[in-house]
């Protein structure tokens, strides 16, 4: 049974009101530039994509002949152009476009729009009276399947507004494993993709989410995340931009609501050219005996701008534990990063919360000491900032494991 | 036969402190040769200069290393003619692994089966895959620097204080990984050499040193047997030293 449409009708009323709210956070963005709509049908496999659709695809860790997934989920601008769940893991979980489980599924109204706000500001208001699908993916209780899912969000055209509505349900005692990447075909490619994902983690269940972002210089990006997690559940979220961006803006929430849930962050982004990122989490410590970790890595090359924001927010009774480990090296005179920790106890007694920021260059006595090994003063740079970010991602493939050092061997040589 | 090192009149500041103030100084392929000496006198000042650490500046002088003038070349060209360096304390670089660091060092895969040998000898296969001198305790930090020169193989080892922080139970680990990094521990490899820096002198009860020189006020004085002059400091501390110059 679809999900009412009374429920539908109030998200949208709430929308309608909010269309014009702008962002607490990140430059406002004109939506009416993209209005351009394509439909695009179903191919057999992923093998059946573009070669520019595949080439961006495979870079943000898709495997086209899904060896060591358990299901994938492909979008082109629009349009769901394929998913699949392996054989091996029917009965486990299930997955398909978030408009599709709306229409299968009532209580739909439990999770879709239940934690993010509609109404938080332009971008969730457009996503939610334009919404162009997104994936949903459900693992049944206590089932674990091996591999991850893969999915893949991508634009194809210019002055595509991708409004895609992601959920997750980890089902009690289960645990998934996400790969998500999101890309463009055409370098030059002029839109903005909003995303907007709530993920549940159920009792004792387990989310690990990772997340590739590969964009371009006149794309907007503007997702909006909430991830709720009961009682002795855990969130591990791995998030990648390494790409230039035109702008953007998110702050994904984890709001640990059961006893014993725990959440953590672990953010890779290099910025490139005159990128304007605006990235950050929040944690918020309800439940008695949670506990978060927010990491963050930064590195500011060319002219980009970075805020790396983080905060903590403790509300339980009991005790919890969180810390904010904040770290950023800027490459070039042009460029600026902005570390902002942001630790909140409200009225929560036996809380700890800590945070460590820093910002400074590469230490010349690192690369030095590396030098002394016979190592080039690049190669050590390369070396060291590589170590710095902390790329050690599962189930990345080798290549684009060798592509980011590529990535970061080139413009390392500005910081000699 | 030509001299592995020659060192002519050499004067280095640190910022605006003089550090070495004329050195003269040259060894002979295979010697060990100690420097003994009180604190900041010179000694470090002296073997990162060797190494050409950029913030030892060399104001005048020449450092020739089998037969080429190395006083311009930087510490990357001098690793690869053959010179290495064991820091007392050296930085600690985290997210590169002591993993990492030996697999970028090591060119090919023949001489694995000797790492391993190498790696289970100092204890540190518990440490591969931490943080390079991330929470390391002083004897640690020793042994992880002499296994990264193990896979290096300079021809002219330079050791800064083999023993400090080190207890006197894995002294004589590093006394013997000293001697196997020299190629001692074997039939006597000619070209391998050191200088070796100590306080204590307790690393000549482990190594079998050629010469002992005495470093006061930014030069070499005393030159002669390493147990005589560790004998003389032991009696007279380094003020005699001094008055001899």
């Amino acid at each position: 049974m679809p999900i009412s449409d009374k429920y539908l009708s109030e998200v949208e009323v709430r929308a309608e009101k909010a269309k014009d709210k702008k962002a607490a956070f990140g430059p406002d963005i004109d939506l009416s530039r993209y209005t351009q709509h394509i439909e695009r049908g179903k191919i057999e496999s992923l093998e059946g994509l573009s070669q520019q659709a595949k080439e961006a695809a495979i870079m943000t860790g898709i495997n086209l002949k899904e060896e060591q997934r358990s299901g994938s989920y492909m979008q082109v601008d629009q349009s769901v152009v394929y998913e699949n769940l392996n054989k091996a893991y029917e009965g486990q979980l299930e997955i398909m476009s978030t408009t599709d489980a709306l229409r299968k599924y009532d209580w739909m109204e439990d999770y879709y729009w239940k934690a993010v706000p509609v109404d938080q500001d332009k971008y969730t208001a457009q996503a939610a009276l334009h919404m162009t699908h997104g994936y949903f993916i459900r693992v049944f209780p206590h089932q674990k399947p091996q591999y991850p899912v893969q999915s893949c969000l991508l634009v194809a055209e210019n002055y595509i507004s991708q409004n895609v509505h992601n959920i997750i349900i980890v089902e009690e005692g289960a645990e998934l494993q996400v790969i998500t990447g999101c890309t463009l075909s055409k370098s030059d490619a002029e839109g903005i993709h909003l995303g907007i994902s709530e993920f549940y983690v159920k009792k004792g269940g387990k989310l690990f989410f990772t997340m590739i972002h590969n964009w371009a210089e006149n794309f907007n990006v503007r997702p909006r995340t909430w991830i709720v997690v009961e009682e002795d559940g855990s969130f591990i979220n791995n998030y990648v931009l390494l790409k230039p961006v035109k702008s953007i803006q998110a702050f994904p929430v984890a709001y640990l609501k059961g006893a014993n849930a725990s959440a953590k962050f672990n953010t890779v982004v290099y910025g490139l050219k005159d990128s304007y990122i605006d990235l950050g989490s929040r944690i918020i410590l309800e439940g008695e005996n949670t506990r978060g970790e927010s990491v963050a890595r930064t590195i500011a090359a060319d002219e980009s701008v970075i805020y790396s924001r983080g905060d903590l927010i403790a509300k339980t009774k009991g005790y919890c534990l969180a810390h904010l480990d904040c770290r950023g090296i800027v490459f070039s005179n042009k460029a600026n990063i902005y570390a902002i920790p942001q630790l909140i106890s409200a009225g929560a007694l036996k809380a700890e919360l800590s945070h460590e920021a820093s910002i400074g260059p590469i230490a010349e006595e690192q690369v030095e000491y590396l030098m002394s090994r016979g190592i080039s003063k690049e190669d050590a740079v390369s070396v060291i900032t590589s170590g710095f970010l902390n790329l050690d991602i599962p189930y990345i493939p080798e290549f684009l494991d060798r592509n980011i050092k590529e990535v970061i061997q080139a413009t390392a040589k500005e910081a000699l | 036969m030509q001299e592995m090192l020659n060192v002519e009149d050499l004067w280095v500041s640190v910022g605006d402190r003089q550090v070495l103030k004329g050195v003269h100084f040259s060894m002979n392929y295979g010697e060990i040769n100690m420097l003994f000496g009180p604190n900041g006198a010179g000694k470090t000042s002296f073997i990162m200069t060797l190494m050409g650490f950029p913030r030892y500046r060399v104001e005048q002088g020449k450092i020739y290393f089998k037969g080429e003038d190395v006083t311009d070349k930087d510490l990357y060209e001098r690793a690869h003619l053959g010179l290495g360096v064991s820091f007392q304390r050296p930085p600690t670089v985290k997210g590169v692994t002591l993993r990492k660091m030996i697999e970028i060092m090591s060119n090919d895969g023949a001489e694995k089966g000797k790492l391993i040998s190498h790696i289970e000898k100092l204890h540190l296969s518990g440490h591969l895959d931490r943080g390079l001198n991330e929470g390391f305790s002083g004897g640690e930090m020793k042994r992880s620097e002499l296994l990264q020169l193990m896979v290096q193989r300079p021809e002219l080892v330079l050791i800064d204080e083999p023993e400090s922080g080190v207890d006197i139970e894995n002294i004589a680990l590093v006394g013997e990984a000293i001697n196997s990094l020299l190629g001692k521990d074997k039939v006597k490899d000619p070209k391998r050499s050191a200088i070796i820096i100590t306080h204590t002198g307790y690393i000549l009860d482990f190594v079998n040193a050629d010469e002992g020189y005495i470093v006061v006020d930014g030069n070499l004085v005393c030159r002669g047997n390493p147990r005589d002059i560790l004998s003389e400091i032991k009696k007279h501390g380094y003020r005699r030293c001094a008055e001899c110059r």
